[in-house]
């Protein structure tokens, strides 16, 4: 499965915070759709083709931040479900040549499920300048607690081998 | 604190976690029928509850968890009078005397309205 939009975990407090970084490239088939050229047409002036990212990958790498964060806290236990956007505020755009940086902080945590606030960053790589772009809070579920009875596939299918991998490239044990 | 500041915190919690107005979140409202909350909204109003008033809530507190796991309480689909008894005895804050009349599970969620919400947080404030 390649749905991964974080490439590189720099920081992780167990049960705490869990900063992430994607950057964002122009390799990205779906950049050159989102937003293409567009042709004059009428009264409407031609625009050239404005590449950003998606707001909504850019709230999935929130959730796959937070969702790491929550499941390592729990050994990845439990199968972590994101259930609820809470918040999501953007107050940019992001182009190919940037990078995203997550952090997500547990705000709440019990057997049922999770509460996560998050800040999203944006950097650029050619000055090391930083400022915060947005603001996303979520509520993840844990599955078996709160599903009884409901028939899963064996073992814990939300933490992929892609979440391995990018634990382990990133030096976090993933033995689970 | 008063009623009222309980009921204007307890309406800001609602407001913020099921996306309402502050005018929908009247008293008689129900949780469920009235203001659209799915278990995940349950969880998150639990937890924003915890955080304005200083509480601790413990899962099936405020709201039942496995309502229909004991059998002895649940028959064809209805709640038996023992397990309203149950309820009851777990839940002071909800008043389930017009789900005793149409005791079917799927009707317990009509018992969780707004006041029952507060009941639960002011008995919550005076057991701290």
């Amino acid at each position: 499965m390649r749905w991964m939009w974080i490439d590189r975990i720099i920081e992780l407090a167990p049960g705490r915070r869990l900063v992430a970084i994607k950057n964002v490239s122009m390799a990205e088939d779906h950049l050159h759709d989102h937003f293409p050229a567009r042709p004059a047409h009428a009264s409407r002036p031609a625009r050239p083709a404005i590449p950003v990212m998606p707001a909504s990958l850019i709230i999935e790498g929130m959730a796959q931040t937070a969702g790491i964060l929550v499941g390592h806290a729990a050994a990845f236990r439990e199968k972590v479900i994101l259930a609820k956007v809470g918040k999501a505020e953007l107050h940019e755009d992001v182009p190919p040549g940037f990078t995203l940086r997550y952090t997500a902080t547990i705000a709440h945590m019990d057997p049922a499920g999770a509460a996560t606030t998050g800040v999203v960053e944006l950097l650029d790589p050619a000055t090391g300048a930083a400022r915060a772009i947005g603001a996303i809070d979520l509520m993840f579920s844990h599955l078996d607690r709160n599903l009884a009875g409901a028939q899963f596939p064996e073992g814990n299918f939300v933490f992929s081998d892609s979440f391995r991998n990018l634990l382990r490239a990133s030096g976090i044990a993933a033995d689970f | 604190m008063t009623q009222d500041d309980v009921f204007a915190k307890v309406r800001t919690v609602l407001v913020d976690a099921l996306a309402v107005d502050e005018d929908e979140v009247a008293l008689d409202a129900i949780l469920t029928t009235d203001l659209g909350a799915e278990s995940i909204d349950f969880l998150d109003i639990g937890f924003k509850l915890e955080q304005a008033f200083g509480i601790k809530i413990g899962q099936g507190e405020l709201f039942p968890d496995n309502v229909a796991a004991d059998p002895e309480f649940v028959k064809d689909g209805l709640i038996t009078p023992k397990g309203i008894a149950a309820l009851q005895a777990r839940m002071p804050h909800v008043d389930l005397a017009d789900f005793a009349k149409d005791p079917r599970i799927v009707n317990v969620a009509k018992a969780f309205t707004v006041r029952a919400v507060v009941r639960f947080v002011e008995s919550k404030i005076a057991r701290k």
